[in-house]
């Protein structure tokens, strides 16, 4: 019982920093003390946060090896654009229509994730990562190429090269390689905040369920877990899809915070940046995923001062890092360090006693 | 293969059945069982009928195939020819996790325990699919949830204290001695609910006093849970004081069949165990 | 006739993913590990030898082999100071590293370079062949880089088969600990692998660069995702494997440009790979290990 009461408190501990966080940073930035590159950050922050937790989800707690978030982003953020463009008439509350675009954009991605995750999920790591890099690249080919405009005879869609001819009045909404442009950006960081609430809960709970149980348990010996009757590959589909889910709400929350956005983006630079932010924060640990999403994502364009550098210093750390959390002989170094240090302070104690 | 494989060896065909599952369906019903690899013939023509209650033993000396057929019998194997019967049902083609679904649990020859997680959640994983809770339940933590894990804590406990295990519920699996560490495996096995209980080596590694207590306890698990046994052992103490049918294979097959009494003064047995001629025996001194 | 030249370009490009693959796949078979930063090491083969031909004025042979020679050196390097001290760590970690030693590399060239790109000469100084009355059009590089990649293959299965450092690595690859317990070092061999990976890679760099003349920080960034999917598609840790998957891989992506979509030639090159994967997860020619319960 001791064990349920500590990761309760640490659970709950997650959700009160978040809030906090939204709080003074809601409140500075509607008193105008927030500068626009500040604001700026906001609302792709909570995308990147979600995006994180959500890949850890399957990567750090699942332990799969996922190498094409950013399709489900993708999806997530096409699929949005086009359901709030279409309802801009009939829904015209901007918070309705992008809650309405973020579901429409998870379910999708949900709905993809399970149809790959059928034939994919049966093969053994190293190859899921593959595929899912080559989904990801997939997603990103038919995107780009993707025309998808309504007129008055309705909703139009191709992928040949030369694109759609719309009847009079009618609107471009994807434009192929030149992407979505004219997007409303309805996305708050009010709705960011809420999403990251929704990724706690749903992740939170799944891990402390009997459903985490039997994901630890196919992490430790599939072989045994099998032979208890856990359905792996069913385990591995819930994870994937549940992932994927949350992917592409906040890759619509992403999208619809900019006027324009192009298929470039959610590419397998974008993919390998979130798995980065996850390792970097602790595999299976959701709290670190969202300080590492939050400083990651704010570091690069935090360190524009030092210009050509920053990139370079960012791969150094990201290397010095790595090296230092995982590898066994620093690890031994630090703890000879540290057991040293707390040697003589203990033998300080011990003197400053014996002086008494 | 060998001289075995061309001599025609006569096996009772007269089953053994207890009183208690007269007129029972037997739980594991195999006939003739056969796996290839590649070119190598593991098993051939395995038969078996256990009884809803019944303690059997499967001995033979080593590679003669005791694992293989248990690796069958489970599904984690799909056979090259006959068909395994659990519980009536045909496991012909079905994952492993479905196997145990049907009624079949085991243990492993090296033990397969999940050792980073607490002894309570190794039995709670056991019982997976016995807690009543769907998947929206379990993410959305609804009351439903609370309840079946309430429930799973109690039996989990229950199913520990049976085994003298309930002061280790909260220590980490992987920091167990070793014979509580086999323990919890038969824990393990007994929460998937089954109909049969598949033992790979469960003495092994054990003292004697240790095993005297583990023949208790299987006699006792049986008893209790009304659960079959079918056990792979070396241990011929055990195998002789604790199993009613006890069947003998060597390269794959079945020589010999019966009671303890007639496996104990079975020729076919003792050549198997002990070696080929007298002669062979004396020369070596 | 047009499929004749489609064909010779698409072993082309092929040979030049399959030099690539075969890296990928020796590292993957013998260090366990996908080196991400393997792509951008060809890059720096590429960029030496830019340098060397146009700032040193030194003649071709000498800057393929100063390219070598560093890239050599940097394979080794990084292997010592980055993915040594992860040995035995959870596949996962060293990938990420490796994408770190990725991202400095690129972001070292651009310093270095600038990230405008560069006019590469090709090291290829004969004129095209021109067969059937000028409709097959094959040029010097084509017939360079598969000579180049037939020989680099050769080469390696018969030093795998026959040397005995070669045969050591397949013992390493095969099973490590028993071919520790054997009196091979372990980590002479894995240096060993790098070294020839990263010198094959410098090869590769020469070849892609001469075929596509521009030279970039982040030039070698696809061909490596591509080669990398093509060792797979070839089984990864086999060396024919990387060959076919290579060849296998240019072969598609130029007849999908060519007949089905200039556009999605990437989709359909990673659908395909979908699709093998399905049907044989361990690739074309590789093996599939039973595990033991």
């Amino acid at each position: 019982m001791k064990k349920l009461n500590r990761n309760q408190v640490k659970n709950a501990s997650t959700y009160i920093l978040v809030t906090a966080a939204f709080l003074i940073l809601q409140v500075l930035s509607t008193q105008g003390k927030l500068n626009s590159t500040t604001k700026g950050f906001l609302v792709p922050a909570c995308a990147y946060i979600v995006l994180a937790v959500s890949l850890n989800l399957l990567v750090g707690i699942c332990g799969e090896l996922s190498l094409g978030h950013a399709g489900f982003m993708g999806i997530g953020a096409f699929t949005g654009i086009v359901v709030t463009s279409l309802l801009a008439e009939a829904v015209p509350n901007g918070v309705l229509r992008l809650v309405m675009g973020m579901v429409a954009g998870g379910v999708l991605a949900g709905v993809v994730g399970f149809l790959i995750g059928i034939p994919v999920l049966r093969l053994r790591g190293d190859y899921l990562a593959i595929v899912t890099l080559a989904f990801g690249e997939i997603m990103k080919n038919v995107f780009g190429n993707l025309y998808l405009g309504v007129d008055e005879n309705g909703l139009h869609a191709t992928i040949k090269s030369e694109g759609l001819t719309l009847a009079e009045g009618g609107k471009m909404i994807i434009s192929g390689p030149r992407g979505a442009t004219g997007i409303t950006k309805l996305s708050t960081f009010a709705v960011g905040f809420v999403l990251i609430l929704l990724t706690l809960f749903v992740v939170q709970n799944l891990i402390n369920s009997k459903e985490g149980r039997a994901i630890k348990a196919v992490r430790d010996n599939r072989i045994a877990a099998e032979s208890v009757g856990i359905n792996v590959t069913a385990f591995r589909m819930k994870a994937f899809v549940v992932s994927a889910f949350l992917a592409g709400m906040a890759g619509a929350l992403y999208a619809m915070n900019y006027g324009s956005i192009t298929a470039s983006k959610f590419n397998f630079n974008t993919s390998i940046n979130i798995l980065v932010f996850v390792v970097l924060g602790g595999m299976g640990n959701i709290l670190g995923s969202i300080i590492s999403a939050t400083v990651l994502y704010i570091l690069p364009e935090a360190m524009r001062g030092l210009q050509d550098y920053r990139m370079i210093l960012y791969a150094v750390v990201l290397i010095l890092v790595m090296l230092f959390t995982w590898s066994p002989k620093m690890k031994d170094i630090i703890s000879v360090v540290t057991d040293k240090v707390r040697g003589v302070f203990r033998k300080n104690e011990k003197e400053a006693a014996s002086h008494e | 293969m060998n001289e075995y494989s061309k001599k025609i060896l006569k096996v009772p065909t007269v089953t053994f059945v207890r009183e208690q599952d007269q007129g029972k369906q037997p739980v594991l019903d195999v006939r003739n069982l056969g796996i290839d690899f590649g070119g190598l013939t593991a098993v051939d023509g395995f038969n078996i009928t256990i009884g809803p209650t019944e303690i059997s033993g499967l001995i033979g000396p080593n590679g003669a195939g005791k694992t293989t057929i248990f690796n069958l019998l489970t599904g984690v194997y799909q056979p090259t020819r006959g068909s395994v019967l659990v519980n009536g049902i045909d496991i012909k083609g079905m994952p492993v996790h479905k196997v145990n679904k049907l009624g079949i649990a085991r243990t492993f020859q090296n033990i397969r325990l999940f050792t980073d997680m607490s002894v309570l959640d190794n039995v709670k994983v056991g019982m997976h699919n016995d807690i009543k809770c769907s998947f929206f339940e379990s993410v959305l933590h609804l009351p439903g949830y609370y309840k079946a894990e309430k429930r799973a804590n109690q039996k989990a406990m229950e199913l520990l204290d049976f085994m003298g295990l309930a002061e280790f519920a909260d220590t980490k699996a992987g920091s167990l001695p070793y014979g509580v560490q086999r323990r919890l495996e038969i824990v393990r096995a007994l929460a998937t609910n089954p109909s049969v209980i598949l033992l790979d080596e469960p003495a092994a590694g054990m003292n004697p006093s240790e095993t005297t207590e583990l023949m208790h306890q299987i006699r006792r698990i049986r008893d209790t849970f009304h659960v079959a046994i079918f056990l792979i052992e070396h241990d011929m103490n055990l195998v002789m004081n604790v199993c009613e049918a006890i069947a003998v294979v060597n390269y794959g097959r079945i020589i010999a069949k019966g009671t303890p009494d007639e496996i104990r003064t079975n020729p076919a047995v003792i050549e198997a165990y002990l070696g080929k001629e007298e002669g062979d025996a004396n020369a070596e001194g | 006739m047009k499929i004749i030249q489609y064909l010779i370009n698409g072993i082309s490009i092929g040979s030049v993913y399959a030099v690539i693959a075969l890296g990928y796949t020796m590292v993957y078979g013998i260090a366990k590990m996908l080196n991400f930063a393997h792509g951008d090491i060809i890059m720096v083969g590429a960029y030496i030898s830019f340098c060397v031909t146009n700032y040193l004025g030194l003649p071709v042979v000498v800057s393929i082999l100063a390219a070598m020679a560093v890239c050599t050196v940097l394979g080794m390097l990084i292997e010592a100071l980055a993915y040594k001290p992860l040995r035995g760590t959870p596949s996962l970690a060293v990938l990420i590293t490796a994408i770190g030693v990725s991202y400095f590399l690129q972001n070292a060239a651009q310093l270095i370079w600038s990230s405008s790109p560069k006019n590469y000469t090709s090291v290829v100084t004969f004129q095209p062949l021109r067969l059937v009355g000028g409709q097959l059009v094959i040029t010097g590089e084509v017939i360079v880089t598969i000579i180049a990649s037939i020989v680099i293959m050769v080469g390696l299965t018969w030093f795998t088969g026959k040397t005995r450092t070669g045969k050591a690595m397949r013992a390493v690859s095969e099973d490590r600990e028993a071919a520790e317990l054997m009196g091979i070092s372990v980590n002479k061999t894995i240096s060993t692998t790098f070294a020839i990976g990263s010198a094959l890679a410098a090869i590769a760099g020469v070849l892609l660069c001469s075929t596509v003349p521009t030279l970039q920080p982040t030039t070698g960034s696809m061909p490596g995702i591509r080669a990398f999917t093509a060792a797979v598609l070839g089984g990864i840790g086999s060396i024919p494997g990387a060959m076919l998957g290579g060849i296998l891989l240019g072969i598609i992506e130029t007849f999908s440009k060519a007949y089905l979509s200039p556009q999605f030639s990437d989709a359909i090159v990673f659908g395909v790979l979908i699709v093998i994967l399905l049907v044989k997860p361990a690739g074309l020619l590789g093996k599939q290990v039973q595990e033991k319960v």
